[in-house]
């Protein structure tokens, strides 16, 4: 039995109370219908006796007190699900927007998900190949993995993630497919990834979710769950390799802060809910590889850090919860180089069980761990060279600016359409390490040394 | 079976407000503070975490989504315990002791909401040796009967600490289950009481014990620079602290598989799902170097991974420290790593705000400090009521917000452990691991422990550890001179200082966790290590003053030689590091006799 409630005791920012209602549940999807008929969906946050907080995800503007029905469905928010979704484009709340018709459901799951056991968990080992030097070499980006781009405004997170998909080598493989989640980001942006894939033929295996920067905030903090009960169900039930990208969290935390204060919660860190910790963790916790499916989720969150600091609560948390970060830098984005990748904060955490012998080659972690004390190095060189002058320095440390410089230009950068193997990645990193002396070489075994460094002096013998 | 469960008065308890995993209950209940509670048709577990005169609060150790008011509540009318007996270690369990591969059998490979199953199998047979005999007279906490519960670990199962009487019957030795009735004990008031292979505690408790002892044996880790330059005692308390991906899990991991403790307690509290998995796999394939079984022998996971209820997450580092206790009671030597604390204390923090409590320092609340406290002196090396000794030791993990120190965990947590071992972004930067820095960390037990390295490792070990940590001092106040005007303008006798100085940080400090011969270093190789170091230090002291410049001397390759030593010495070789002293003498021995 349906019952309608008929007119609302208060309305609050995105909330709005209803009482007297008869058990209403937590979490419960409710259907708001106007004066004009129009019709919003909420879901219940709060309750107290018969009195139940109901956060509406389309805003409040135009909901009034008296002339206001509602009716609790008696069931969470769900997700409808099927094969289907696949080339389809969805609004935050997962609704299709696209012209294409409604979906019909296979499946339908709660969109909070279930945490997954962790003994139920497949410890992720296979590395997927970006193409790109310096998150192959240095930052591998591993199958199951959720890693991170910490980036500013401004910068070119966007190209990035677009070249990460495009040289995933995912167009020859039937079992990836590619769930976009954009919370928040201006219509160009959403324009752009949609235009990328279809430049490189894949929008027939990509499930978009878009909620704009003038979309409601609430459905912003649907938005990342609609995509990831997505592609939950592509992963685990239907067995597919899905790469998630989920853009901007900044975003998305910036809309829960807005919706915690209007629910006057005490706030942490910077006005930030206390739970944000916990609730990011909700998001990201759904990457993995389970054992009862081939398939695998992989997250790619891209975040702007707020005047690149970060040490801000978002990209701070987020740290503590994903399993590495790719930092871009805007000294280098300034200088041109692309991909501006910081790779001293970068990190990988997965990357030294994904790597080397029987993986990629057997040198790899020794070179990125001589790639890493080296191009710190550098770092102390360059602090040098700005107080004394670069002239000034000991021939040690201008060979380490040397090689510092070289790096940057060669082994960073590269064209957005450059693909390097991983053979070719490795092979440019010893080249480059050939140009320091061997008593700077302390990271690396005596026999593998001898046999990837290649010296000029070498070749003449 | 307990002395906890008390029966009483029972009233009507119905849901009334939900917030998030908070519950109330409206009017007067029948419900004790603390007290373990099942919530809604659901029966999602739940505890007692406020009484006020019309309104009792609990916190779910689950999700709250799909409950509604006026279900019941069901009181179980004891606190918040763990069940303890043969059959914990080499488990994986959640926050609140639940088997999580029973919950897989259950569920598959998501957790639902509201299973509940037994906490040890309980069909399982242990062969059980009993220790005692009819007329026996037993005190709290003495053992009646034991059985081998892995290979390397003797399960002694106990009298709970709060019983106490004369035996009255018992079985003979056999295969029982755990919930099987072994002895009767009949205690001073005449009551009866049925003794099988488990019992139960309140976690917000500490289990009794005879005594404290003072903490006088270190525990190994084979680390280098803690062993050596931040030793932490048996029954200490150790805090980690370090920004995201400066190797606090690495480190934490490290400590777990490598210390001598009998049994290792590993809490995943608010962290991630794959390091667990990590954890889990890596334990099961690595095996003891003590005894040669797999490290799971002597490891219980804890995990409550981030995405977990957070009321669970707070439950948890209280789940693990009284197994602790519990197997330091048949006078094992415990330690437990949390990781990481500061998520407890966010969890805390959490809760205390769906309290709507008014809150201290960064939204923490006021009560942080002394939950912390209750924790950390949860650790020592103690008498226990079974007679023997035992330890347990706290390794705490803490993530600071920001990589700042200064905040509330980190400042608190420094007050009540002993040692604290700073891991620095910029070490991590340049991949020296593990990143403990130097300069920040420190460790109140090395005066304690002095006697015992004197016995057992070498009466140079101490010394040669204040002439490391003098010399990296050293180091550090040149550093500043050096990053203004560069190296090449220091005196010989100072290069010689940097140079040595870098010989320890790269050669000795670092160490490789993925290298065979390097992961793990016993203590005789580490004062042999330190001993070459050091006497290349004296030698070129001398040589130095000799007004031989230092680039001669660095042109002679010893000081590189000794920075790969850890790699080229075999650790079933250590010998070999006496070959060193006399290269180094042959070596030098012209520049002397000039």
């Amino acid at each position: 039995m349906i019952i309608e409630h008929k007119g609302l005791s208060e309305v609050n920012g995105s909330l709005v109370i209803l009482d007297g209602v008869k058990k209403p549940m937590n979490e419960e999807l409710v259907e708001i219908e106007l004066e004009d008929k129009t019709k919003r969906t909420g879901r219940i946050v709060a309750i107290e006796g018969n009195k139940a907080a109901v956060q509406v995800f389309e805003g409040t503007r135009g909901i009034s007190m008296v002339n206001t029905t509602t009716v609790l469905t008696g069931k969470p928010m769900e997700m409808k699900l099927s094969p289907e979704i696949l080339g389809r484009i969805f609004d935050g709340l997962g609704r299709p927007i696209d012209g294409l018709g409604e979906i019909f459901p296979q499946k339908c799951m709660n969109i909070n998900g279930k945490p997954i056991n962790p003994v139920s968990r497949v410890y992720p080992k296979n590395y997927i190949r970006t193409g790109i030097s310096s998150i192959d070499c240095l930052t591998t980006l591993i199958r199951g993995q959720k890693l991170p781009i910490f980036s500013g405004s401004g910068m070119s997170h966007n190209e990035l993630a677009v070249q990460i998909v495009r040289q995933a080598s995912i167009a020859d493989n039937d079992d990836f497919a590619i769930v976009f989640a954009a919370m928040g980001v201006k219509n160009d942006v959403a324009q752009y990834f949609r235009s990328s894939f279809e430049k490189a033929n894949v929008m027939d295996r990509v499930v978009m979710f878009l909620n704009l920067s003038n979309d409601p905030i609430i459905e912003r903090i649907i938005t990342p769950r609609c995509a990831l009960t997505a592609a939950e169900y592509l992963a685990y039930e239907l067995g597919k390799h899905i790469l998630v990208i989920l853009t901007d969290m900044t975003s998305y935390c910036e809309a829960l802060r807005e919706f915690s204060s209007s629910k006057g919660e005490i706030p942490g860190r910077k006005g930030y809910p206390g739970y944000l910790y916990s609730d990011l963790a909700t998001l990201y916790e759904r990457a993995g590889i389970i054992k009862d499916s081939p398939g695998s989720v992989t997250q790619i969150p891209i975040l702007t850090m707020p005047n690149d600091d970060i040490t801000h609560p978002i990209p701070d948390l987020t740290g503590y919860i994903t399993e590495g970060q790719i930092v871009l830098d805007r000294g280098l984005d300034t200088r041109g180089v692309y991909p501006p990748v910081n790779v001293l904060p970068s990190l990988s955490r997965l990357m030294k069980d994904g790597i080397g012998a029987g993986y990629t080659r057997e040198d790899h972690q020794a070179l990125a761990n001589q790639l890493f004390a080296s191009y710190a190095k550098v770092q102390d060189a360059k602090a040098l060279a700005s107080v004394i002058g670069e002239d000034e320095l000991s021939q040690n440390d201008k060979l380490i600016m040397n090689f510092g410089k070289e790096f940057e230009r060669v082994f960073i950068n590269q064209g957005e359409n450059e693909n390097r193997t991983i053979e070719q990645t490795l092979d440019l990193g010893w080249k480059l390490l050939s140009m320091l002396p061997d008593s700077e070489l302390d990271r690396v075994d005596e026999a593998i040394l001898k046999k990837y460094l290649k010296r000029e002096t070498d070749k003449k013998e | 079976m307990t002395a906890f469960e008390v029966r009483k008065m029972a009233t009507e308890n119905l849901i009334y407000g939900i917030n998030g995993p908070v519950v109330t209950i409206k009017g007067k209940t029948d419900l004790s503070m603390l007290e373990m509670v099942y919530v809604g048709e659901a029966r999602l577990a739940g505890e007692v975490i406020g009484i006020e005169n019309d309104k009792t609060t609990i916190q779910v150790y689950e999700e709250t989504d799909g409950l509604c008011p006026g279900e019941k509540v069901y009181s179980t009318g004891s606190q918040m315990c763990v069940t303890l007996g043969p059959g914990i270690i080499s488990n994986i369990f959640d926050g609140i002791e639940r088997p999580l591969p029973a919950l897989e059998k259950m569920s598959g490979c998501f957790i639902s909401k509201g299973i509940s199953t037994s906490v040890l199998d309980e069909e399982k047979q242990w062969e059980v040796h009993l220790t005692v005999k009819e007329g026996d007279v037993l005190s709290g906490g003495q053992v009646y009967a034991e059985t081998q519960e892995t290979p390397v670990i003797m399960h002694k199962i106990m009298l709970s600490p709060l019983l106490s009487g004369r035996i009255v019957s018992v079985k003979k030795d056999g295969l029982y289950r755990v919930n099987d009735v072994i002895a009767v004990l009949e205690d001073e008031n005449g009551k009866k009481h049925e003794l099988t292979l488990c019992q139960k505690w309140p976690i917000r408790i500490p289990r009794p014990v005879k005594n404290r002892l003072p903490a006088s044996r270190p525990l190994v880790t084979g680390q280098r620079v803690i062993d050596t330059l931040f030793p932490v005692a048996k029954g200490g308390a150790a805090a980690i602290p370090g920004g995201f991906g400066t190797g606090k899990t690495m480190t934490q991991h490290q400590l777990a598989k490598w210390c001598d403790a009998d049994i290792i307690i590993y809490v995943g509290c608010g962290e991630r799902g794959n390091e667990m998995t990590q954890a889990l796999s890596e334990f099961t394939e690595l095996v003891d170097p003590k005894n040669g079984r797999p490290l799971t022998d002597r490891t219980v996971l804890i995990a409550n991974t981030s995405n977990m209820p957070v009321a669970a997450r707070e439950a948890s580092i209280y789940t693990g420290i009284t197994l602790a206790e519990y197997y330091r009671d048949m006078g094992y030597h415990t330690a437990i790593m949390a990781d990481s604390t500061s998520r407890w204390a966010e969890a805390l923090r959490e809760i205390s705000g769906r309290l709507e409590e008014m809150p201290a320092d960064e939204g923490f609340p006021a009560y942080l400090p002394s939950r912390l406290s209750e924790f950390y002196e949860r650790a020592g090396y103690m008498e226990v009521l079974s007679g023997g000794e035992g330890s347990v030791t706290i390794i705490g993990a803490v993530s600071p917000q920001g990589s700042d120190f200064s905040e509330p965990v980190t400042q608190n947590t420094k007050r009540f452990t002993r040692c604290f071992w700073a891991l620095d972004k910029a070490l991590a930067y340049a991949r020296h691991y593990p990143a403990i820095n130097w300069n920040d960390s420190y460790s109140e037990y090395v005066p304690e422990l002095e006697e015992w390295y004197h016995d057992n490792v070498g009466d140079d070990f101490i010394k040669y550890r204040e002439e490391l940590c003098s010399i990296l001092y050293e180091e550090s106040s040149l550093m500043e001179i050096v990053k203004l005007i560069g190296a090449d303008v220091l005196p010989d006798d100072q290069k010689l200082t940097i140079e040595i100085a870098r010989v320890i940080r790269v050669g000795f400090l670092q160490q490789n966790a993925f290298h065979k011969d390097d992961t793990f270093v016993s203590l005789e190789k580490q004062l042999k290590m330190m001993h070459a170091i050091l006497h290349l230090y004296h030698k070129c002291r001398q040589i130095v003053a000799l007004q031989v410049p230092m680039s001669k001397l660095i042109s002679t390759g010893l000081f590189d030689k000794l920075v790969k030593m850890k790699y080229d010495v075999p650790n079933d070789k250590v010998s070999m590091l006496d070959d060193y002293i006399t290269e180094i003498d042959s070596t030098l021995a012209s520049y002397l006799n000039k």
